[in-house]
C-alpha cells in the first residue's frame, strides 16, 4: 500500500506516464493524417491508406510493448531504487528509453530507400534496350529473362528488371510486396516498426534492437536488484506480496530479452560482414559455388563503419508532390530533403513517347495490369508516333547490357 | 536541325549553336521536346552513385565527346565526394548518434551540401553549354538518382520534318 501512494507522487512515474499518452495520440494522429500522402504519390510510391493505417497499427505493436510494459517494470522499483541506491538509476532508465523511442519512430517514419517507379519516357527507353539486345524472337518462343550482368569487385553480379518499377534494381534493392516498391540496400520488411528497413533506415533500426536490448537488459538487472534489497530487509515472500509486479515483470524481461538480444546478435553479425538479411536468407553469398560478397572490405571494422557511419544518403521520393490527374507531364521525384530542384526542372510538356510498351507474354501477373495502366497512361498523353531509328538502340545497346570493367 | 541532309562543311561546324538558341528561356519557348536519352549508372564499383562516360549516339550531332564526358566526370567526382566515407563521415555520424538525430534539424548533412553544388553544377552547365546546343539535363535526384536525362530539343519552326530527324539524322552519318 505503501509503495502505491509512493508511486502517485514519483516525478519520474508522472513523466513517463505523461509520455505514454502523448505517444498514444501521437500515433493515433499519424494514423489518420496521412492520406493526403498516398494520394499524391501514387505513381511513384504507391502506398494504399489501409496500407498506412496497417503500419501504424503494427508500429504501435512495438511502441505499446516497449512503452506500456518495459517501463511498468521499471516504475514500481524507481522510488525504492532511487532512495536506496542512486537516484541516476531511473534517470539513466529514461534517458535509455527516449533514446529507444526516437529510434524506433525515426525508423518507421523515414523513407528506407525506396526507388521511385519509372516516368514513362525511361520505360520506354530501357524496354528498347531491351529489345534491342534480344534481338527478334521468334512467335511462341519464350523471350530471354530481363537481366543484366554487371562486373564489381572482379564478381559478376545480375541485376534483375523489375516489372512493377519498370527498372533494372540497382545491386542489393530489391522489391518489397508489402510496401510495393523497390528498395535499396532491402534488408528486409519489418512487422513490429511497420516499415521496410534499407539502405536509409538501416543503421536505425539497429540502434533501435541495440539500445532496445540495452534497455532490457537493465531494467532485468535493476528488478532484480530491487527484489534482492527488499528480500534482504523484509523477506522473499513478503517482497512478492508487496511488489507482485516486479517478479511479474522480471519474468516478461526475461523471455523478452532472449528475442532481442539474439536480434541485435544477427545484425551485429551481418553488419560485420556488410550483408543484408535479405541477402543471408537467400545465400545469395554463401556456399562454395557462390559470387563471394563484391561489397565487403574484408575487415570488420571497415565493415561497421561503412553500415553504421557511412553518410546520411536523400531521400529521393516526393512526399509532398502533387499529383496531375492528366497524364501529359507526369511530376519528377524531387528529395525531400534537398531543395535545390527548381532552377534545373525541365519545363513540363507533352512528352512523345518514342515506342509503346512491348508487352512481354511471360510477363508475370503482378506485372500485367502496371503494363496495361503504363500504356493507358502513355497513350492517353498527346504525342506523335515516331518508331525510333533501327541503328542507334543496336549502337547503344548491347554495350550498354553486357557491362564489364573496362 | 534542317530537314536536308547536312553536308560534310555543316557537320564539321560542331559546336552545334547556329540555329536560335542561346538561353535557357528562349529553349523553352521556342523549342520542342524531341527526344530523351538517359544515362545510365555505373556499377562497376559498387553502389556508390556513378554514372557511365559512354557517349551516347544520339548526341553525336549536337554535342562533342569530352564536353559531354567532362560533365558527367565532374558529376561522378561529386557524387564520390558525397559519398566518401571518411573523418568528416564518421563525426557526423557519431554526432547526429548522440544528439538522437536531432542536430540534423539544424545542421545539414553533407550530402545536402554537395548536392546544392551539384545542383549549381548542372544549372550553369545547362546555361552555358547544353543549352546552345539545344540540350538540357535534369539533375539525377529527380530522377531517383538512377540516371541523368537529357532532353533533347527541336526548334519548333523546323519541326515540320517532325521529331524522328534529330535520330535518323544523327545515325545516318
Amino acid at each position: 500500500m505503501k509503495s502505491e501512494l509512493t508511486l502517485l507522487t514519483d516525478p519520474v512515474f508522472l513523466v513517463l506516464l505523461r509520455m505514454i499518452h502523448l505517444l498514444e495520440l501521437q500515433s493515433v494522429v499519424l494514423c489518420a493524417g496521412p492520406e493526403a500522402v498516398n494520394v499524391t504519390c501514387e505513381e511513384t510510391y504507391p502506398h494504399s491508406s489501409m496500407d498506412w493505417f496497417n503500419q501504424c497499427s503494427r508500429m504501435e505493436k512495438a511502441q505499446s510493448f516497449i512503452v506500456n510494459i518495459l517501463p511498468d517494470c521499471f516504475i514500481v522499483g524507481c522510488p525504492y531504487l532511487a532512495v536506496h541506491l542512486s537516484p541516476a538509476i531511473p534517470v539513466f532508465a529514461v534517458l535509455l528509453f527516449v533514446f529507444v523511442m526516437a529510434m524506433l519512430l525515426r525508423t518507421s517514419f523515414s523513407d528506407p530507400g525506396v526507388l521511385p517507379r519509372a516516368l514513362p519516357e525511361e520505360a520506354n527507353f530501357i524496354e528498347m534496350e531491351i529489345e534491342a539486345a534480344n534481338g527478334n524472337v521468334l512467335a511462341g518462343q519464350r523471350p530471354p529473362p530481363r537481366i543484366k550482368n554487371v562486373q564489381i569487385n572482379n564478381q559478376i553480379v545480375k541485376l534483375k528488371y523489375c516489372y512493377t518499377c519498370k527498372i533494372f534494381r540497382p545491386p542489393r534493392a530489391s522489391h518489397c510486396s508489402i510496401c510495393d516498391n523497390c528498395v535499396d540496400r532491402f534488408d528486409h520488411h519489418c512487422p513490429w516498426v511497420g516499415n521496410c528497413v534499407g539502405k536509409r533506415n538501416y543503421r536505425y533500426f539497429y540502434l533501435f534492437t541495440l539500445s532496445l536490448s540495452l534497455l532490457t537488459i537493465y531494467i532485468f538487472a535493476f528488478d532484480i536488484v530491487h527484489v534482492a534489497l527488499r528480500s534482504v530487509d523484509s523477506g522473499f515472500v513478503n517482497t512478492i506480496k508487496e511488489t507482485p509486479g516486479t517478479v511479474l515483470e522480471v519474468l516478461v524481461c526475461f523471455f523478452t530479452l532472449w528475442s532481442v538480444v539474439g536480434l541485435t546478435g544477427f545484425h551485429t553479425y551481418l553488419i560485420s560482414l556488410n550483408q543484408t538479411t535479405n541477402e543471408d536468407i537467400k545465400g545469395s553469398w554463401s556456399g562454395k559455388n557462390r559470387v563471394q560478397n563484391p561489397y565487403s572490405h574484408k575487415n570488420i571494422i571497415e565493415n561497421c563503419c561503412e553500415v553504421l557511419c557511412g553518410p546520411t544518403y536523400p531521400s529521393v521520393l516526393d512526399r509532398r508532390g502533387v499529383m496531375l490527374e492528366d497524364s501529359t507531364s507526369p511530376t519528377p521525384s524531387d528529395a525531400s530533403a534537398a531543395s535545390t530542384h527548381k532552377s534545373s526542372n525541365p519545363v513540363s510538356q507533352t512528352t512523345k513517347s518514342s515506342a509503346p510498351l512491348i508487352p512481354n507474354e511471360h510477363t508475370p501477373d503482378e506485372a500485367k495490369p502496371s503494363i496495361g495502366a503504363g500504356t493507358q497512361k502513355s497513350t492517353s498523353s498527346p504525342k506523335e508516333e515516331k518508331p525510333p531509328s533501327p541503328t542507334s538502340p543496336n549502337a547503344v545497346a548491347p554495350a550498354v547490357i553486357k557491362e564489364s570493367a573496362h | 536541325m534542317s530537314s536536308a541532309p547536312r553536308t560534310a562543311t555543316e557537320r564539321t561546324k560542331l559546336p552545334y549553336c547556329h540555329e536560335s538558341f542561346h538561353n535557357l528561356q528562349e529553349l523553352r519557348h521556342s523549342a520542342s521536346l524531341a527526344n530523351k536519352v538517359f544515362i545510365q549508372r555505373d556499377y562497376t564499383d559498387g553502389t556508390v552513385c556513378k554514372f557511365q562516360t559512354k557517349f551516347p549516339s544520339e548526341l553525336d550531332s549536337r554535342i562533342e565527346r569530352t564536353l559531354f564526358e567532362d560533365t558527367v566526370k565532374m558529376l561522378n567526382n561529386y557524387y564520390a565526394e558525397a559519398e566518401k566515407i571518411g573523418g568528416q563521415s564518421y563525426i557526423e555520424g557519431c554526432l547526429a548518434c548522440l544528439t538522437v538525430y536531432l542536430v540534423f534539424l539544424c545542421i545539414e548533412t553533407r550530402y545536402d551540401k554537395v548536392l546544392k553544388k551539384i545542383s549549381r553544377y548542372i544549372q550553369e552547365q545547362n546555361e552555358k553549354v547544353y543549352a546552345p546546343r539545344g540540350l538540357l539535363i535534369t539533375d539525377p535526384i529527380e530522377r531517383g538518382m538512377r540516371v541523368i536525362e537529357i532532353s533533347v530539343y527541336e526548334d519548333r519552326g523546323s519541326s515540320g520534318s517532325s521529331s524522328g530527324s534529330s535520330t535518323t539524322s544523327s545515325s545516318g552519318r
